[in-house]
C-alpha cells in the first residue's frame, strides 16, 4: 500500500509510510523521484530524495522499492560514466538529451550486451561453493579480465557451470544448491548495498608504494597501495590536478575517479582525454582501466553524499577480483556539506561550523573502507583512498580538514603561495606528511635505489634550512648570509625547481617513472656537495652562481630520454668536467703562497 | 485551480510569505499575489508542508497586510517567455519588461531553474577568446565556455573592465560576435546608465538582452533574476545557436539576498550567516555556462564578485572560486598607482588556459612564456618585499633587475588603455620584451630553443621604454 507526501522542504521529504525500514528506498510522486529513508518517527518516514523535488506535493504516493540503494556489479562497468546512484550517464545522454531527467531508472549495466565466458576449468559439479570464488573469466576489456565472483553470502554445492561461450549479462552461469536445498542462480553480475563494506578474509600490511610518476608524491610524501591519503587545499591550488595526474599515471590495476559535487568540465576533460592517452604501465588506452562517478555540483546534493559510497563500493569489488585499485575522491568537502545539509533540515544538533556530531565517525568509516585485504577467494587486493579536501577560505583548521588530518596517514598540504607563485604541484613540504614512508623506503631501497632514504632526509633537511635561512634575509638582509648558506639557499632553490616543480602540462614531464626520480634528486644533491666542496676550497659563491649549469639543472627533467640519450647521467658528466676545472684552478691558487 | 484566489496568508515577512495549507500546492509552483492597493506580486512556493506553505515574494513583502492578501496558485512552475525578440530588450528578474514595450509574445516558456546538464553531454572548452587585455589574453586566458569571474572591491574599476571585455571579445580570425546577456543586481542607476550607454555607443545594444533590478528594487527578486537571464542566454545558445557572453554582476548582492531569506526562513547558517547550501546554490548558477556537444552556441560567463572588505577568503568569493574555472582579481593597490586594469596578477588564474593556448590556438611558446613570467614576477614580488625592509640599495645586481622588471610588467603589460586592444601575437612579444629585461639564465620555464627565438639580448640591462 503506498504511503503518502507530508512535507516538503528542499530534498528532504516527510511521508506517512509505515512499517518501512531506514535505508530502504522509495519512489515519490507520479514522477517516481528516488529516495532513500534515512530516519523514522512514529509512522513517519523521513526521506532525503536523490532527484529535485520540484511539483511534488503533499499527498503524493510514495512507494517502497524494497531494497537499500545498491549497484550492479559485473563485466562493462570499465570506461563507463554515472551518476552519484550509479545511473549511466553515456545511456541517458542518448536516451533524454542534454540535461537529466526526473524519475527515470536505467540499468547500470547493459542487460542485453553479451559477453564471452570462459569457467574456471578447475571447477566441477559437485564442487563446494564459497564466496569470493572464481567462477570464470570475462574480457572486460583490453587490459582487464573480469572475475565472475561468487557473491559474498553465497554457499553451497555446484551444480551446474557454464561451458565456454558467450551469454549476456543476465544469463544464468551456474546453478548452486545452498544450505536447506534452495538453489541459486549465478549470473554474470550482482547487487551489493553500498553502505555495507563488502566482506573480505583479512586485512594484510601494505608493503608496496603506490607510484603515481609523482616526484613530490612518490619520493617525498609517499602513499601505499592500500593506504589512505588527503590533499587538501584552497581552491585553484591543484587538488584536481593531483588526483587527475594520480588517475593517469598510478601503477593500480583499476581507477576509480568520483567527481562529488565539483564541476562537469573537470569530467569532461577525462572522459575526452584519457581515451588518447595511454598508460605507461600496460601500454594500452587509459580508459580502459577508468571508470567514473559524477555527482556535479550542479546536481541534486543527496546524491552526492551517495556518489562516495557507490564509488568505493565499486572499487571493493574490484578489489575482490585481486586487484589493486585507487579512489579518488573530489571533493569530500562538499560530501560533507551534504551531510550538512541534510542534518540541518532534518533539524539535528550542529557541533562545528553546521556540521553534524557524526561527521568524524562517517569520515572514518569511510576511509576505513581502504585497505590491503586477502579476499574471501584468498587473493590478495587493495583499494587506495584519496580524498581532495576544500577548506572554506583555504583554513586547514575546520572541521573536515582536521578531522581528515587525524584520520588519513599521508596528507599533501597544498599551499596557495606556491600555487600563486606557479609551483606545481604546490604541495608544501612543511605541511605535509607521510606515514608511510618507512616502509616505502623498503620497497625503493630494493628496487631502486640503496641510498633512497637518506637522499629524501638530506633533501627534506636542507629544504627546512632555506626556509629558516629566508626568514633571516627578509629580516636583515642577504648580507648576512655566509657563502655556505648563500649555497644552501641555491641548493635549495635546485631541489625545488629541478625536482619537486613539476608540471603535469609538460609531455615530457608529466609523468616521472622512478629511476628518473632518483637519478634527478641524485644529480641535484650533486651539484649541492660539489659547490659545498668548492666554497671549502675558497672558490667564491658569486663564481659558483654564475654557473650556466646551475640554469641546465632546473631544465633537466623536460629534457627527453630518446634511444640512447641519458640527459641526466650527460649532465653528471658534464658537472664532474666543469667542477674539476674549478677545483684544479683553485687548489692552484691554494699552493702558491699567500 | 489555478483561477481561485485563496486569503490564507498567517504572516509576511523578510520576503517570505507564510500561509496556511492549501491542497495540492507544489513545491516550486509558481505564484500571484494581489495585496490591498489592488497591486500584484509574483512569488514561489519554497516549502509545502501539512501544516504551512512558505512562498517567497520576489518584490518583497514590505506594505503586505496579511488580512487583505489574496493569492492565486498558477499550477506550473516558474516559467519565462522566450523567443529571439529579447535581444534589445530590457527585463526586471521575473521576466517582465522594464523598458515600457509590450511583453515579450511567445508560446515558449521554459522554467526558470533550468535542468541540470548531464556531464556527458557536456564538450570541453577549448577555443580562445581574444579580449584585447594582456593580463587576461596573455595570463589568464578566457575560452568560449568558461565561467571567469571578475574579483573585485567597491570603488574598483570592474565595470569598465567587464564593459571593454564585452567591446572587445573575439574569436581570433572570426567575424561572429557574441551575443549578451547582462544581469545586474542591486546596481545603481548611474552604473546602469554606463553600461547601457557604452553598449550603445560600441553598436551592441540590439545584441543584448539585459536583466535588471537596480539597488532600490526589491532584494528578493535578485534571487530569481540570474536565473531568469540565463534561462534566456541558454535558449540564445542552444536553440539560436549563438555564442552568448553573460555578465552577471554583482553576485555578492545576489548571496545577500540568499542570506536574509534563509535567516527569515530559520535555516541553520553556517559561514558568516550564510547557509550551508550556498555553495549548491551558486553553483546551480554558475555550472550554467559551458558547451553541449553537438550544439553551436555556448554560454561564457563573466560573474562580477565584490569581495567585502577586499578579502578574498570571505564565503562568496571564496565560494565562487571553488566553483568557477579561475578568476581575474583586481587589486587597490594597483588602482591607486593609476594602473588600469588593476588585474592582480598571483591569485589570478585560468584553469581552461591549458587546452585554448599553445601550438593550435595561439602561439607555441604561450604556455611556457606565460608560466615564465608568472614565476618571474613571483620573485620580483619577494626582491621588491625585501627592498621595502633593507633598501633597494642593497640588493643585488640581478635582484635589482627584479624590481625593474615589476615596474616595468605592472605599467607596460597589465596596464593599457581602456580602448585599447592588443592582438595575442602583441601580447606575448611584450612578454618578451619584459623577461628580456632578466638575465638569460633566470628563465628557466622556457626552453632554449624558445630563448634563441625570442630572448632579446641587447634588452638586458637597459633601461625600459616608458609607457
Ligand atoms: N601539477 C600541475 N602542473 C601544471 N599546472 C597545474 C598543476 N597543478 C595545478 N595546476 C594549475 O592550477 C590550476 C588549478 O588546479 P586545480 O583545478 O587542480 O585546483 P583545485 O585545488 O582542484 O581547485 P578547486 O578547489 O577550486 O577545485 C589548474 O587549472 C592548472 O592550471
Ligand atoms: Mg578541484
Amino acid at each position: 500500500m503506498p504511503g503518502k507526501v507530508l512535507t516538503l522542504n528542499g530534498p528532504i521529504v516527510n511521508a506517512e509510510l509505515p512499517g518501512i525500514a531506514t535505508g530502504e528506498q522509495v519512489l515519490i510522486g507520479e514522477l517516481e523521484v528516488v529516495g532513500e529513508v534515512i530516519a523514522r518517527q512514529q509512522d513517519q518516514a523521513i526521506i532525503q530524495a536523490y532527484e529535485s523535488t520540484e511539483s511534488l506535493c503533499p499527498g503524493d504516493p510514495v512507494t517502497s522499492l524494497g531494497h537499500p540503494l545498491s549497484v550492479e556489479l559485473g563485466p562493462g562497468l570499465l570506461g563507463q560514466i554515472f551518476d552519484g546512484i550509479q545511473r549511466p550517464l553515456q545511456a541517458l545522454f542518448s536516451s533524454h538529451g542534454d540535461t537529466l531527467p526526473r524519475g527515470v531508472r536505467l540499468d547500470a549495466l547493459e542487460r542485453e550486451r553479451s559477453w564471452c565466458f570462459t569457467p574456471d576449468p578447475g571447477l566441477k559439479s559437485g564442487d563446494t561453493i564459497r564466496p569470493g570464488m572464481i567462477l570464470g573469466t570475462v574480457p572486460e576489456t583490453e587490459t582487464i579480465e573480469h572475475r565472475v565472483l561468487v557473491p559474498p553470502n553465497i554457499h553451497g554445492e555446484l551444480m551446474e557451470l557454464a561451458p565456454a561461450g558467450d551469454y549476456c549479462l543476465k544469463g544464468v552461469i551456474a546453478h548452486v544448491r545452498g544450505s536447506g536445498g534452495r538453489v541459486h542462480e549465478l549470473r554474470l553480475f550482482h547487487r551489493w548495498p553500498v553502505r555495507t563494506p563488502r566482506p573480505y578474509e583479512r586485512r594484510d600490511h601494505a608493503v608496496a608504494p603506490l607510484l603515481t610518476g609523482q616526484r613530490i608524491l612518490d619520493t617525498f610524501f609517499p602513499l601505499l597501495k592500500g593506504g589512505k591519503g588527503a590533499v587538501p587545499g584552497p581552491f585553484g591550488a591543484g587538488k584536481t590536478m593531483v588526483q587527475q595526474q594520480i588517475a593517469r599515471w598510478a601503477d593500480a590495476d583499476i581507477v576509480i575517479y568520483v567527481g562529488c559535487g565539483e564541476r562537469g568540465n573537470e569530467l569532461v576533460d577525462i572522459l575526452e582525454s584519457f581515451p588518447k592517452l595511454t598508460d605507461p604501465h600496460s601500454g594500452r588506452s587509459l580508459m580502459e582501466r577508468t571508470l567514473l562517478v559524477a555527482n556535479t555540483s550542479n546536481m541534486p546534493v543527496v546524491a552526492r553524499e551517495a556518489s562516495i559510497y557507490v564509488g568505493v563500493t565499486l572499487a571493493e569489488y574490484y578489489r575482490d577480483q585481486g586487484y589493486d585499485v585507487v579512489m579518488v575522491a573530489d571533493s569530500t568537502s562538499r560530501w560533507a556539506e551534504a551531510l550538512r545539509e541534510v542534518g540541518g533540515r532534518l533539524g539535528e544538533m550542529p557541533v562545528e561550523e553546521g556540521y553534524p556530531a557524526y561527521l568524524a565517525s562517517r569520515l572514518a568509516a569511510f576511509y576505513e573502507r581502504a585497505g590491503r585485504i586477502e579476499t574471501q577467494g584468498g587473493r590478495r587486493g587493495s583499494v587506495t583512498l584519496i580524498g581532495a579536501v576544500s577548506p572554506p577560505g583555504g583554513d586547514f583548521s575546520e572541521p573536515v580538514t582536521s578531522h581528515t588530518k587525524d584520520i588519513v596517514e599521508t596528507f599533501w598540504a597544498l599551499s596557495k603561495p606556491l600555487a600563486d607563485a606557479r609551483h606545481y604541484p604546490a604541495v608544501d613540504w612543511i605541511d605535509s606528511f607521510s606515514g608511510y614512508a618507512a616502509t616505502a623506503a623498503r620497497w625503493w631501497e630494493k628496487e631502486v635505489d640503496p641510498e633512497w632514504a637518506d637522499h629524501r632526509a638530506r633533501a627534506l633537511a636542507l629544504l627546512s634550512q632555506a626556509d629558516e635561512l629566508t626568514r633571516i634575509v627578509n629580516l636583515v638582509g642577504p648580507e648576512a648570509l655566509s657563502p655556505a648558506q648563500r649555497w644552501a639557499l641555491e641548493g635549495a632553490d635546485l631541489i625545488k625547481q629541478g625536482v619537486l616543480q613539476q608540471s603535469a602540462l609538460d609531455p615530457v614531464d608529466s609523468y616521472c617513472p622512478p629511476a628518473k626520480q632518483v637519478a634527478l634528486l641524485r644529480a641535484m644533491l650533486q651539484f649541492y656537495d660539489d659547490g659545498g666542496e668548492l666554497l671549502d676550497l675558497g672558490v667564491p659563491v658569486q663564481e659558483l652562481l654564475r654557473l650556466p649549469l646551475l640554469a641546465q639543472a632546473r631544465r633537466l627533467k623536460n629534457l627527453p630520454a630518446e634511444g640512447d640519450a641519458d640527459p641526466i647521467a650527460d649532465f653528471i658528466e658534464q658537472l664532474a668536467t666543469e667542477t674539476g676545472a674549478l677545483r684544479m684552478e683553485y687548489a692552484q691558487h691554494e699552493e702558491k703562497p699567500a | 485551480m489555478s483561477g481561485q484566489e485563496y486569503r490564507c496568508v498567517d504572516a509576511a515577512r523578510g520576503g517570505l510569505m507564510f500561509m496556511r495549507p492549501v491542497p495540492g500546492v507544489g513545491l516550486g509552483e509558481r505564484v500571484r499575489i494581489r495585496d490591498d492597493q489592488g497591486r500584484e506580486r509574483t512569488g514561489q512556493v519554497i516549502r509545502s508542508a501539512e501544516d504551512v506553505i512558505l512562498v517567497q515574494v520576489f518584490e518583497g513583502t514590505d506594505h503586505l497586510n496579511p488580512e487583505q492578501t489574496w493569492v492565486r496558485f498558477l499550477n506550473e512552475p516558474f516559467t519565462v517567455p522566450l523567443s529571439r525578440e529579447v535581444l534589445g530588450r530590457v527585463f526586471n528578474g521575473t521576466g517582465e519588461p522594464r523598458d515600457e514595450r509590450p511583453p515579450l509574445l511567445s508560446r515558449l516558456r521554459r522554467n526558470v531553474n533550468g535542468a541540470p546538464v548531464n556531464p556527458a553531454a557536456r564538450a570541453y572548452p577549448r577555443e580562445f577568446i581574444e579580449t584585447g587585455m594582456s593580463a587576461i589574453d596573455g595570463l589568464n586566458s578566457l575560452v568560449r565556455g568558461q565561467k571567469l569571474p571578475i574579483f573585485s572591491g567597491s570603488g574598483l574599476p570592474h565595470n569598465q573592465l567587464a564593459a571593454q571585455i564585452v567591446r572587445q571579445a573575439r574569436l581570433p580570425g572570426e567575424e561572429s560576435d557574441f551575443a549578451i546577456v547582462f544581469a545586474a543586481m542591486g546596481m545603481s542607476y548611474n552604473e546602469a546608465r554606463f553600461f547601457q550607454e557604452d553598449f550603445e555607443a560600441s553598436g551592441v545594444l540590439g545584441n543584448v538582452a539585459m536583466f535588471i533590478n537596480l539597488a532600490d528594487d526589491p532584494a528578493i527578486e535578485r534571487l530569481i533574476l540570474p536565473r531568469t537571464a540565463l534561462t534566456a542566454a541558454e535558449y540564445l545558445a542552444y536553440d539560436l545557436d549563438l555564442h552568448v557572453l553573460v555578465v552577471i554582476t554583482d553576485m555578492t548582492q545576489y548571496a545577500s539576498a540568499l542570506r536574509e531569506v534563509a535567516t527569515a526562513k530559520g535555516d541553520v547558517p553556517s559561514r558568516k550567516g550564510y547557509p550551508g547550501y550556498l555553495y549548491s546554490d551558486l553553483a546551480e548558477i554558475y555550472e550554467r555556462a559551458g558547451r553541449i556537444k553537438a550544439r553551436h552556441g555556448s554560454i561564457t560567463m563573466v560573474p562580477v564578485v565584490s569581495m567585502p572588505s577586499d578579502d578574498i577568503t570571505h564565503p562568496i568569493p571564496d565560494l565562487t572560486g571553488y566553483i568557477t574555472e579561475g578568476q581575474i582579481v583586481l587589486s587597490r593597490e594597483l588602482n591607486s598607482q593609476g594602473i588600469y586594469p588593476p588585474i592582480y596578477i598571483p591569485p589570478s588564474l585560468s584553469r581552461l588556459m591549458k587546452d585554448g593556448i599553445g601550438k593550435d590556438f595561439t602561439r607555441e611558446d604561450h604556455p611556457r612564456v606565460a608560466s615564465q613570467i608568472y614565476a618571474s614576477y613571483a620573485r620580483a614580488l619577494e626582491v621588491r618585499n625585501l627592498a621595502s625592509i633593507i633598501g633597494a640599495e642593497e640588493l643585488s645586481g640581478s635582484d635589482r633587475e627584479y624590481l625593474r622588471f615589476a615596474d616595468a610588467f605592472e605599467q607596460q603589460f597589465v596596464g593599457q588603455a581602456a580602448d585599447e586592444g592588443r592582438s595575442i601575437g602583441q601580447t606575448l612579444d611584450l612578454c618578451w620584451q619584459l623577461l628580456s629585461l632578466l638575465p638569460q639564465q633566470e628563465l628557466t620555464r622556457v626552453s632554449e630553443a624558445d630563448l634563441a627565438a625570442h630572448y632579446q639580448a641587447e634588452a638586458a640591462g637597459e633601461a625600459p621604454v616608458s609607457a
